[in-house]
């Protein structure tokens, strides 16, 4: 492939794969997402292969091995275009019957969606109550990509927005357009993207850095990689069309090492992007130069914190510094460095391409666009969900979570891992908004929502959570170090029935000071998850302790 | 993993003290672990410290200072694995296998570990044996996994 050299050459190369297809010809979408894959879904993908390669059925269908569908918890999942018909648990064994019934545009009644409790059947994806109360701008255009085919993002309009920033619009133009749609970072600030990137740009160093945050360290959240893994491309748009309005000329890729399939799609996509010419020097005859390196986590949840995820990048141990020293004026080598989550990236090519009075018109007052959820725990639905912002937790947690499992009843809504907070039951009609979640005391952080049941012992809970962090701090600063495993030593006594008098007391003092004396945000907000309990289930911490008499 | 696999991911950073992460992971996914005199050869091709090579490979969990066995067994002790029975899974392994987290047996059949989060939450709780998931495990069906891993 020849590098292209303007956008017109885009715009033809874009036509000529579109002439190449036949949207009545069937495709078959065999999902590679985390939880498919673990269910051996390559094991289905290989058995449609060599299916249709024994049939010679090459004319006559596709087979597309994909990035997460989103309804992780009947995977392996596969989708047949057209009408988009949802299999679930597909076996090896059932591939010639999907295949015979494709053929004959019949479907395969067994392996549809069927609702547990009426027995009614869902054939297509906009009819399986999973998908139905979902708006999937970000992940719906997986089952449609092969994340190894640039060709497969270009045929779904990709690219669309960078060639329109770079032809039709001045960087400042971009950023206005980010500042005016309200994008709000994804990985758990909240704090607004365009200003964000004004420091950046404003900042007097030359040379600026752009990078992505796909550390996903949060317990229980998998929507970012499910996007980098599914979607590449769509990542990498974002952050070359905010390089361009930032002034950077270098980005980087920070994401996790122990995904196989995440890194091969990453490598490919970013090898890709530079063969067309939309990497490198002149980018479409702009004369925009921009590169991307690839960096990998290496295990340990504090490089997420972005300052040390910086520290990261440059070869040194992942410690966090004071935030008075703001990492987008100060960051990579001393540069300037405007760093957003996966998802912040992936919203930014729509709000170019339809504009910012498109995006704010979805979503709450203050939190605009919608927001990726990994839906997990005692939940029936686990999966991906993509809802707008306002979203009732009442529409998450029954009409698409499906409620709670094995007929049991819900005790707390956790939100944002190992850093978030509990709430209870009776506030499930909060509707899911930044701020609003933040006042409850559970922030969405990355967007990692759990159900937890009846029979949850929340101070477990909080010794679980605790237990994770103490792992996982870097141990630079002593409240963190110290601080969070005297915590977690009170909190292991309650749960073994050593409660003593004054306990509840000390962790008080203890989640006060490790909040106020720690650097980064692990150890600020490590008391947490402790706090919103002892807000909303003191009862159950408060049984926990002998009553003055008995003392042990 | 030869040593001329070894030499060639050092060659390739030669002189560059900014990919030292970058080397020692390359070196970690092929070997395994990292021996000290592949570290002193590190620190002296891409010119940085012996110490500060120690610093970043015992600091970083995904680099490993001690020879692993020949399977690395994991138990995923995610929030979602552990409100779905992880604890009980990881009680199990330990007790089929002798080993408590981070430990590697004798005959250096398996190592064991924990970790979180491995994002496949939905099919939790998870073993994972050499990076092959296996997924909704129960304690029952542990031994028949860990016999297929000789």
């Amino acid at each position: 492939m020849p590098k292209l050299q303007s956008a017109a050459e885009l715009k033809k190369l874009r036509a000529e794969i579109l002439a190449k297809r036949d949207p009545a010809k069937p495709c078959i979408a065999v999902c590679a997402g985390a939880a498919c894959d673990g269910m051996d879904s390559a094991a289905v993908a290989a058995a449609f292969l060599a299916e249709v390669a024994k049939q010679k059925l090459g004319g006559k269908l596709e087979v597309r091995t994909t990035g997460c569908h989103g309804y992780c918890e009947k995977g392996p999942n596969v989708v047949v275009t057209p009408g988009e018909i949802c299999y679930f648990e597909v076996q090896p064994a059932d591939v010639p019957e999907i295949i015979a019934a494709t053929l004959k545009g019949e479907v395969v009644e067994r392996l549809v969606y069927q609702d547990p409790n009426t027995g009614a059947k869902a054939v297509h994806m906009n009819e399986v109550p999973f998908y139905k109360h979902q708006t999937r701008l970000l992940i719906g255009d997986n089952p449609k990509i092969d994340p190894m085919r640039i060709e497969d993002y270009l045929a779904v309009d990709g690219y669309a927005a960078l060639v329109k920033a770079l032809t039709e619009m001045t960087p400042e133009q971009v950023l206005d357009e980010v500042k005016k749609a309200n994008l709000r970072g994804r990985g758990g600030g909240g704090f607004p993207a365009g200003s964000k990137w004004e420091t950046t740009r404003n900042a007097p160093e030359k040379t600026k850095y752009v990078i992505v945050n796909g550390h996903e360290g949060e317990s229980a959240a998998f929507m970012d990689r499910a996007m980098l893994t599914g979607n590449p491309h769509k990542v990498l748009e974002g952050l070359i069309i905010g390089a361009y309005a930032i002034g950077a000329q270098k980005g980087f890729m920070y994401t996790r090492h122990d995904m196989p399939l995440l890194e091969k799609h990453v490598r490919n996509a970013l090898a890709e992007a530079a063969e067309y010419g939309l990497l490198g020097k002149n980018i479409l005859g702009s004369g925009f130069d921009f590169e991307c390196e690839l960096h990998f986590d290496v295990g340990i949840f504090v490089s997420g914190e972005s300052s040390a995820l910086m520290r990261s990048i440059e070869g040194n141990p992942p410690e966090p510094r004071p935030k008075y020293i703001r990492t987008s004026v100060s960051g990579i080598w001393d540069k300037p460095s405007n760093l957003n989550n996966v998802e912040t990236w992936a919203n930014v090519p729509q709000i170019i391409t339809k504009g910012a009075e498109w995006f704010t018109s979805i979503g709450s007052e203050r939190s605009k666009g919608t927001k990726l959820i990994s839906l997990s725990g005692n939940v029936v639905n686990s999966g991906i969900v993509e809802v707008p912002m306002g979203t009732p937790l009442r529409t998450l947690v029954f009409d698409i979570g499906g409620g709670v499992r094995d007929g049991k009843t819900l005790k707390a809504i956790h939100f944002g891992g190992a850093m978030g907070g509990s709430i209870p039951v009776d506030l499930i009609d909060a509707p899911l908004d930044f701020d609003g979640m933040s006042k409850l005391g559970a922030p969405i952080g990355a967007g990692g929502l759990l159900l937890m049941d009846e029979d949850t012992d929340m101070v477990e809970v909080a010794r679980y959570l605790l237990d994770f962090l103490v792992n996982e701090s870097c141990g630079k600063c002593v409240p963190c170090r110290e601080g969070m495993p005297q915590m977690l030593h009170i909190l292991t006594n309650m749960t073994e029935g050593k409660g003593r008098t004054g306990d509840l007391e000390r962790l008080e003092d203890l989640a006060e000071v490790t909040g106020l004396g720690s650097l980064c945000a692990l150890g600020k907000t490590s008391a947490d998850p402790l706090k919103s309990m002892l807000r909303y289930f003191k009862p159950e911490y408060e049984a926990r302790i002998p009553s003055a008499g008995e003392t042990k | 993993m030869s040593e001329k696999d070894i030499d060639g991911i050092i060659e390739k950073y030669r002189g560059q003290p900014s990919s030292l992460i970058h080397a020692l992971v390359e070196i970690q996914h092929q070997n395994h672990w990292l021996p000290r005199e592949v570290l002193h050869q590190v620190a002296d091709a891409l010119r940085v410290p012996f110490a500060q090579v120690m610093q970043i490979a015992s600091f970083y969990k995904a680099f490993s200072l001690t020879p692993k066995g020949r399977h690395e067994v994991h138990v995923c002790t995610g929030m979602t694995c552990h409100l779905r029975g992880a604890p009980k899974l990881q009680a199990k392994v330990e007790e089929l296998t002798g080993l408590k987290d981070g430990e590697t047996d004798a005959d250096s059949r398996f190592t064991f570990e924990t970790g979180a989060c491995l994002g496949s939450c939905s099919i939790g709780p998870e073993l994972i044996v050499d990076g092959k998931h296996y997924g909704r495990m129960t304690p029952e069906k542990v031994a028949d996994v860990l016999k297929r891993y000789e």
